[in-house]
């Protein structure tokens, strides 16, 4: 047995495990492209401070055969990042599992680090083409241009070129991978990923060129406020999982159980570590990296179960009530209205969280049609097996019925309507590693209920408001259309000329008719942006009179 | 559009006055923000009430706004004006007119509309009789007649609009009553009649002339035509009140027969305001009775099954208060009982006289009558 164990390479695992990595097919492999050099620019954009400007460029280097087929592409995507220094380049383009992100608790998009070396090292197998890099770090500095290759044994960077060239920005980076790959359009193409995109990043300037001559689009920034950097945090007792728990104490070097516990978690003091020593009947004296087996397992158990405060929201950065809007009015400017929520932070398993929704509704959204909804998990849109989904399934459990909008049993919601929900998490947990949908927790799957019922109310306090101005503008153009009729008549009879017996009912018009909203407000597009009541329109005045008619009948 | 200013009498002047007050007092409203309204008096059965001693229909009190500013009366209102409007008209120019020209006069198209202020007679007829109640005037007082309805011959000369006519000497098609029989235009100049026999149908009141039924009887023949027009049953309230004659009624044996008699003893619910000058209370129901089937030994052939709706009506008519009286009940219950309707023509299945010359003498001389 022993002759056939043997180093396995780097393109070996990959061709293994490319579904767990979102490259299962040529479709999927082209977004899973674009996803992972987006995902990075804006993060590192973000750690840097710079608002991103990103323009990603899809192009057919070499057309299908027949359509459909798949055919080779070149992704370039460009952003104004801070540039990487040139001895980096390497190891983050072109070295698996190379990366800041995977070694600790911060709410982030990527959290593996296996991402963008991935996608050169497919576009790689399937072309054979280098990866291509261009990046500079600042104003006067050289930009380097840089081709990798990835040595699939080793799993190191080889690189083929590596030159200095002239670019007109001051700072940033550009990634270009050929790839074999389909370009597709719909709910699982690279369009509806940026287009979401643009949807949780108002603070991101984002072009996109596509292939084929397909229409450039361009989403300006609508928010030059960068989202405030998450407080990375140390792991909660009530959240670390065993491996975890189990290499924190190995890695501690002299420290004792009860220091690795005061030190190394979120919330414990030392009577917490204490107390969790003790229902493990653990000695808190004992040295960490002397913690195995049954006793590791018991104070795994004992920290799930100790009392101890919730971790900081801190860690926690939500797109925010306003902002979401902004950005849900991004992509779809035409909406009626506009709704949205950001819940209070929650904790699941150790694990802070913030669940927000927000709504669009009527406009050019489609009238008949069940609502669309867009996933985010920490800003990034989940495209993917949505069935599987706590959020769909937070959506479908919702009683859109209570907000006057119709809703087949166990469907969605049929009505010009578009749904965001966010989770931000330090944490998120997925159903699987290829981080498609998220696992139903009755914590999340709570919160992501009251986000929906809440932009429900003030949807449909909205909807009622619009309604009642229907109405009323129904009854108005009623009354308008006979005045002329009636005041004829009464001039006739009692030989007065029209002008003075049609005055009276146009001034009186307004007391019978009440429109709730000012005239000119009327037409734009209204919008509930923070939380509370929407302006909700003033009932009707009392429009009776009859105490003061004549009887004309004795 | 100068209208020629026709000479008015008292009367005119009086109506003009009524259509003037309701068109000041709307636009009084409308300029102190009021909600512009026209009380009319309601047309339906919960507001009819049987007067006992005067044995008739009569209006009640209750009333119905009819607002402006309300979407469900706006359109109604309108054409109210407009109608008002119409007669306003009429009256100033000395014309009179029917209430399907008067629903011709009154229809137009909206302005940047293509809605009609009328759609059909159905629409503007029910408005007229709102405005009748509305400003307390009478159908001739606006200027405006019903399509008229209805046949008389016999012994009875009259004179109508300075025509003498001798209603012996209409030959077989009879004399149509207008549809304003008022003495001021319609005067009874000799009568030589006994009695006055009205039946429903025009087919069995030409059956009876041809026979010379109103020579034999010494009578006036008359047909409603169906439902009595306010004309037949104004001139027949005037046979019975100032000739003096008493009036007998001949119909269908079924509920809707039985309803145009109590229509003309006691008024209809729609017309109730008009009861007291078209009500007839001491009219005779001569036949046809639930009864008169055995009486005359009537063949099947004569039976009609009852319909559904047949003994939901005698229910409804059962439950009417000027019904309660004990004979009238029987009288309904024994249709009732018979589950078949008899038509008067059926009659002739005994001989095509039978009617005219044992049926009716008969009856008369047997008083057999309801009362």
């Amino acid at each position: 047995m022993a002759s056939r164990q043997r180093e396995i390479s780097v393109s070996e695992f990959f061709t293994k495990n490319r579904h767990l990595l979102g490259f299962d097919n040529p479709a999927k492999a082209l977004l899973t492209t674009v996803k992972e050099a987006v995902d990075n620019s804006l993060d590192a954009c973000e750690e840097a401070g710079i608002l991103p400007d990103i323009k990603v460029e899809i192009t057919e280097i070499q057309p299908a055969t027949s359509p459909n087929q798949p055919s080779k592409f070149r992704v370039a995507v460009e952003d104004n990042g801070p540039g990487i220094v040139k001895p980096q380049i390497p190891k983050i383009f072109a070295k698996l599992l190379y990366g800041s992100k995977f070694h600790r608790l911060k709410q982030s998009r990527g959290q593996q680090g296996i991402g963008i070396s991935a996608a050169g090292l497919y576009g790689q197998l399937t072309t054979g083409k280098p990866v291509a890099i261009v990046s500079k770090t600042g104003k006067g500095r050289p930009a380097f241009k840089i081709e990798l290759r990835i040595d699939t044994k080793r799993n190191q960077p080889d690189v083929v070129k590596d030159e200095t060239t002239e670019w007109d920005k001051d700072h940033g980076t550009r990634v270009e991978i050929d790839l074999v790959a389909v370009y597709r359009g719909g709910r699982t193409g690279v369009q509806e990923y940026l287009e979401q995109t643009a949807v949780a990043n108002p603070h991101l300037a984002l072009t996109f060129v596509p292939p084929k001559g397909g229409e450039r689009l361009e989403f300006p920034r609508v928010s030059n406020e960068l989202p405030r950097e998450a407080q990375e945090i140390k792991p909660h007792p009530h959240g670390v999982e065993l491996g975890m728990l189990q290499m924190m104490m190995q890695d501690s070097g002299a420290k004792t159980v009860k220091q690795v516990l005061v030190d190394d978690f979120s919330r414990v003091s030392p009577a917490v570590a204490q107390q969790a020593c003790e229902m493990a009947k653990v000695s808190p004296r004992l040295p960490a990296e002397k913690l195995h087996g049954e006793a590791l397992e018991h104070l795994h158990k004992a920290l799930s179960q100790v009392k101890v405060m919730a971790p900081p929201a801190t860690a926690v950065v939500p797109i925010g009530e306003t902002l979401l809007i902004e950005g849900l009015k991004r992509r779809f400017p035409r909406a009626d209205f506009y709704a949205s929520t950001t819940r209070p932070p929650k904790v699941y398993r150790g694990n802070p969280f913030v669940v927000e929704a927000a709504l669009a509704y009527g406009g050019d959204l489609p009238l008949d049609e069940p609502a669309e909804i867009m996933r985010f998990a920490n800003r990034v849109p989940l495209q993917y097996q949505p069935k599987a989904c706590a959020i769909s399934e937070s959506v479908y459990q919702t009683k859109w019925r209570n907000y006057e909008l119709s809703q087949p049993k166990g469907g969605l919601p049929v009505a010009p309507l578009a749904i965001v929900v966010h989770l931000a998490s330090v944490w998120v947990p997925f159903t699987s590693e290829a981080k498609e949908a998220v696992a139903h927790y009755d914590e999340l799957l709570d919160e992501m209920k009251l986000s929906l019922q809440e932009c429900g109310r003030k949807l449909a306090t909205q909807l009622r408001a619009q309604k009642h101005a229907q109405r009323e503008h129904l009854r108005r153009s009623l009354f308008e259309k006979y005045i002329p009729e009636v005041a004829r008549a009464l001039a006739n009879i009692l030989s007065m000329p029209v002008e003075k017996t049609e005055k009276p009912f146009y001034k009186a018009l307004p007391i019978f008719v009440n429109l709730g909203l000012d005239e000119d407000a009327k037409d734009a597009p209204k919008e509930v942006p923070t939380g509370g009541g929407a302006p909700s329109v003033p009932p009707p005045a009392s429009a009776k009179g009859k105490d003061k008619q004549l009887k004309l009948v004795e | 559009m100068a209208a020629k200013k026709a000479k008015k009498s008292d009367r005119d002047a009086v109506t003009l006055a009524k259509i003037e007050r309701l068109a000041r007092e709307v636009l009084a409203q409308a300029t102190r923000g009021a909600n512009p309204a026209v009380e009319i008096r309601q047309r339906s059965l919960s507001n009819v009430s049987f007067n006992t001693k005067k044995k008739i229909i009569e209006l009640g009190d209750k009333t119905q706004s009819r607002e402006f500013f309300n979407t469900a009366m706006a359109r109604k209102f309108m054409q109210t004006m407009i109608v008002a409007q119409g007669c306003k008209k009429l009256i100033d120019e000395g014309k009179t007119v029917s209430i399907r020209q008067m629903f011709y006069m009154s229809k137009h198209t909206l302005d940047r509309s293509n809605e009609n202020t009328f759609e059909d007679q159905s629409e503007s007829d029910p408005i007229i009789e709102d405005l009748e109640v509305g400003i307390d005037a009478l159908r001739e007082e606006l200027h405006l007649f019903a399509n008229k309805r209805g046949l008389v011959v016999g012994k009875l000369v009259v004179n109508d609009a300075g025509d003498t006519i001798d209603l012996a000497r209409m030959g077989r098609g009879g004399w149509g009553i207008p549809s304003i029989c008022e003495s001021d235009q319609l005067e009874f100049v000799k009568n030589s009649a006994d009695f006055v026999l009205l039946v429903e149908k025009q087919a069995v009141w030409l059956r009876l002339n041809e026979d010379r039924f109103w020579e034999k009887n010494n009578c006036i023949l008359m047909t409603s035509e169906g439902q009595a027009a306010r004309g037949a049953r104004r001139l027949l309230q005037r046979l019975a009140t100032e000739l003096k004659l008493p009036v007998y009624v001949l119909v269908d044996n079924d509920p809707w027969g039985l309803y145009i008699y109590s229509v003309l003893k006691q008024g209809s619910i729609n017309l109730a305001y008009e009861s007291m000058r078209m009500a007839v209370p001491n009219v005779r129901f001569l036949g046809m009775s639930a009864s008169d089937y055995k009486k005359y030994k009537m063949p099947h052939a004569a039976e009609i099954k009852l319909t559904k709706e047949d003994l939901a009506r005698a229910e409804q008519m059962k439950a009417y208060p000027w019904f309660k009286d004990a004979r009238w009940q029987r009288e309904i219950q024994g249709t009732i009982d018979n589950g078949f309707k008899m038509e008067l023509d059926s009659l002739l299945t005994k001989s095509i006289t039978f009617m005219a010359e044992e049926y009716i003498p008969k009856k008369l001389r047997d008083r057999d009558y309801l009362q």
